[in-house]
């Protein structure tokens, strides 16, 4: 088998695999931004550079391993090339994030505007949960170093799930992989035309008159603020977030999600990325439907009906209404009189419970549920 | 399913048959799109061109309801020529000379008449599939929801054992559930004829070990009733208590009418749900129960996957997790349930009582679900089941059917075929998703959708109201004019109260599972007026 060092350490390697694939085997952490797992890699960032002895700075995502070449994953030149790199990103857009001092305007009048919607440009939606900012952090990059080509713009909200701000983009082909390689939907596309990267729809002007099917997996791979949930939107900071982990409830798929849970209430959904079967991937239901939980229109308390209407009782009062019910039904007809459907969208120990009722308590096989319709 | 998601990415070929995969089970088809990426074959079979068969290499626009004629005309080529897998077929099969009987009747200009498919088409399907091994077969309600449906069903299997493709990674027969908890209701034992683990209600054995296991004595010895039989015997007064739970029946089954004045003859009828809904406006009791993220239980997905569903949120006002519902009920009939968590009835009950899930405890499925049979502690479940053409009955027996048309057809009077389904933002009757942010706004009301050639025809323009009417009833809605449905065909979901397909759909049902056949009713469109 072929073989090149890492940090003086002979690393044998089959072809196809990149510095990046043979560094993660080897638990060398790699910074990354651009790459998106299982995806082609775009090279776009530059924040993954490791020195290579003859070819000095090379991307480890898009660098192909090659018998012979001699890499170091760490060092001061490397820390430096990796911090202008990041450097270079920050100046690319509104990345105010760590540097207050920055602002031009007061402290005060940022504060005010933070919570206005067109004002959004100012305090970043993903403060303390995004990755350049965790880079800007740990290479202490230093921002205002090169001349910065970004103008504000008002984020596009024109459709009813996503915030895109583009001010805030990167350009790391993130969104742009997520969509075309991951869920295939082939919405979006990088639109180099006018010399700079930008984020486009391939087909129409916005996401709805383009392929979209709000899937949101541009957010889930999104690293900066670029793109963002719409719902609950300025109602959370990442840190007041308990991640619990669950299964979708809409198709049997069996999607994994994490719920985003602020104060015993879902803020956002997001794949749980190596979780099986669904590595990460939620649909727009799995994303975005989670909400119904909160509607003022649950019911909150057992009703029984009284001369055609519906009046809220207590739970004993309803149990044992129902049970003399049931006894007295099956006390003349036999327990066949009864008949029950179980739910197919509820837990399993809902339905076991539901037919250990029906069989072991009324004396009836008359269970069924929807799977046969 | 036969296989797992998991081996999705990795399959060579696939033949997906009467599956709207993208917008009912979307990310399972982001798997099958991402192995169309990396060179799999793809073979779509469905009347709709709908978004997947945009991927396929071969679309087979069959008519509604022929499925069983196409898959007989597949297997005639694969028999006349050949290409079927002696070997498999020989070493792990049964009755396949019944097989070949049946469909050496339908040759490819038979199958073509039938299906509207060309003949060529269907031979070079044929040898397509059995170009690669193994295919993957992946369906849904499209072949179960006919009157045929359980022929369509092996039939299926039919064409995977005569290729050989049982029993493999990246093959097998793989049906996507529609729901999360479908098959888990299943394995409950939420079915008329079987104990959770799918012991008959017959076998006195089985009884015998559920009654020790209940402490109780004399379990029915005779198979329940299915839901449609349990909604006549409302009519007849022979079901007199009726319980619902977490279902709408009022929009979900064929026909809203008759189910309306079914529900409506209940004399006792008791609703558990998380919101008032249209059923629930004929309910005696209703129970207000705690919904999904409300309370730690576990779902079971298409492929067999018992996964973690924990809380996130507490229930609002008085609502209990159902478990604890029935668990009361219980207590008035005098037994005291022991299991006081979802964990408890699992791990103490379910567990135990079903074989294929004794290997699956909570502590075990704390991160990744575990697939059933997964028979004990050691046992890290099972992703592909029938490994080395081993069956549960031991060999695999051809099912050889017939074709039969749908129900009812189209005539003078109602000249179009209705085909009903789901579409992506929504789910079901909309209880759930049309009380989500956004979800509405993606999609605030149901369509007709017809083909340009019948919307050219009878004057329709996009979007413009029409009249769909079947000999059940009738509704107003929009018409969206799409290239996805060829002359002939509308196509509607059942998400809108109001222009419900159910309003039209016809309750014929297959007459072994009692499904009914919402894929195929006869319907007129007009203009309004």
């Amino acid at each position: 088998m072929p073989h090149l060092s890492i940090n003086s350490q002979t690393v044998e390697f089959q072809p196809g695999q990149t510095i990046l694939d043979l560094c993660e085997a080897l638990s060398i952490n790699i910074p990354t931004l651009c790459h998106l797992a299982g995806t082609t890699p775009t090279g776009t960032c530059g924040v993954c550079l490791v020195e290579e002895a003859k070819a000095g700075m090379v991307k480890a995502c898009s660098t192909p391993a090659e018998a012979g070449l001699e890499i170091r994953t760490h060092g001061v030149a490397v820390r430096e090339a990796r911090k202008k790199a990041i450097e270079a990103l920050v100046a690319t857009g509104n990345h105010n994030c760590g540097v207050a001092g920055a602002m031009t305007e007061s402290f005060t009048d940022f504060q005010m505007d933070a919570g206005d919607m067109e004002a959004s440009y100012d305090l970043c939606p993903v403060w303390g949960d995004c990755r350049l900012q965790d880079l800007v952090y740990e290479y202490q990059a230093r921002t205002g170093l090169f001349d910065s080509g970004w103008k504000k713009e008002v984020p596009d909200v024109a459709n009813p799930m996503i915030v895109r701000d583009f001010s805030r983009c990167i350009g790391c082909g993130r969104c742009v992989k997520a969509c075309n390689e991951v869920q295939v939907n082939l919405a979006i596309d990088m639109d180099r035309s006018n010399g700079r990267d930008v984020v486009a729809t391939k087909e129409g002007n916005g996401l709805v008159e383009s392929n979209c099917v709000f899937c949101g997996e541009c957010i889930q791979a999104c690293p900066v603020g670029a793109l963002v949930e719409k719902k609950a939107q300025n109602q959370w900071r990442p840190w007041e977030i308990e991640k619990i982990r669950t299964t979708c409830p809409y198709c049997g798929v069996g999607c994994q999600q994490w719920l985003h849970v602020k104060d015993e209430k879902i803020v956002k959904v997001t794949g749980v990325e190596e979780g099986a079967p669904n590595k990460g991937r939620l649909c727009v239901k799995g994303r975005f439907g989670y909400d119904f939980i909160y509607s003022d229109e649950r019911i909150k308390r057992p009703v029984i009906r009284e001369n055609g209407e519906f009046k809220e009782v207590s739970w004993d009062h309803a149990l044992d209404y129902t049970a003399d019910r049931l006894k007295a039904i099956i006390d003349e007809s036999g327990p066949d009189a009864l008949a029950g459907v179980s739910c197919a969208r509820s837990i399993n120990e809902d339905s076991y419970q539901m037919q250990k009722l029906f069989r072991a308590v009324f004396k009836t096989n008359n269970i069924d549920h929807c799977a046969r319709t | 399913m036969t296989n797992s998601f998991g081996e999705f990415s990795r399959a060579r070929m696939f033949f997906v048959i009467g599956s709207n995969m993208t917008e009912a089970h979307p990310v399972a088809s982001t798997f099958v799109k991402n192995a169309v990426q990396n060179g799999a074959a793809l073979i779509v079979a469905d009347p709709r061109r709908h978004k997947l068969a945009e991927f396929a290499d071969i679309h087979l626009g069959l008519k509604v309801g022929s499925d069983i004629a196409l898959l007989n005309g597949l297997m005639h080529v694969l028999i006349k020529e050949n290409l079927y897998d002696r070997d498999f077929v020989e070493n792990h099969t049964e009755d396949f000379d019944k097989l070949a009987a049946v469909v050496e009747t339908y040759p490819p200009e038979r199958a073509a008449d039938i299906t509207g498919i060309d003949a060529a088409a269907i031979v070079e399907t044929a040898r397509r599939l059995a170009s690669v091994k193994p295919v993957m077969v992946c369906y849904t309600l499209g072949i179960t929801e006919h009157t045929c449906g359980r022929n369509n069903v092996v039939s299926v299997a039919n064409l995977q054992m005569l290729l050989g493709n049982m029993g493999a990674e990246c093959g097998g027969v793989n049906p996507l559930r529609g729901q999360n908890n479908v098959q888990g209701a299943c394995d409950m034992g939420a079915l008329p004829n079987v104990f959770p683990g799918y012991q008959a209600v017959v076998d006195p054995a089985a009884r015998e070990k559920f009654e020790k296991f209940w402490n109780v004595d004399h379990l029915p010895d005779q198979n329940g009733l299915m839901i449609p039989h349990m909604m006549e015997g409302l009519e007849k007064r022979k079901v007199r208590a009726f319980w619902i739970f977490g279902e709408n029946l009022a929009n979900t089954e064929p026909d809203i009418t008759k189910v309306e004045k079914e529900l409506g003859s209940a004399e006792f009828l008791i609703c558990q749900d998380i919101f008032f809904n249209e059923t629930t406006r004929f309910a005696d009791v209703v129970f207000p129960a705690a919904a999904w993220s409300e309370n730690d239980g576990t779902f079971t997905n298409s492929e067999r996957r018992v996964s973690r569903v924990r809380t996130a949120s507490p229930p609002p006002g008085e609502a209990r997790p159902n478990w604890w519902i029935f668990r009361e009920i219980a207590k008035r009939f005098g037994q005291e349930w022991e299991s006081e968590s979802g964990q408890d009835i699992w791990d103490n009950e379910i567990s135990q009582l079903a074989p294929a899930l004794g290997g699956i405890k909570y502590h075990r499925i704390e991160e990744d679900g575990l697939q059933w049979p997964c028979p004990s502690m050691d046992h890290p479940g099972t992703g592909f089941l029938h490994g080395k053409g081993s069956f549960t009955r031991g060999r695999g027996q051809f099912l050889p059917a017939e074709w039969t048309p749908p129900a009812e057809v189209p005539c003078e009077a109602f000249p179009y075929v209705l085909s009903t389904g789901r579409r992506l933002y929504h789910y079901h009757t909309r209880t759930q998703t049309g009380r989500c942010s956004g979800l509405n706004d993606l999609l605030g009301e149901e369509t007709a959708d017809i083909s340009p050639v019948d919307a050219g025809r009878l004057g329709i323009a996009q979007g413009e109201y029409i009249r769909v009417s079947s000999r059940r009833g009738q509704v107003r809605v929009r018409a969206k004019v799409t290239e996805e449905v060829p002359e002939g065909m509308v196509w509607m979901a059942f998400h809108f109260r109001e222009n419900n397909a159910n309003w039209l759909a016809n309750p014929a049902f297959d007459p072994i599972t009692l499904t009914a056949e919402y894929k195929a009713c006869a319907v007129n469109i007009e203009k309004q007026a």
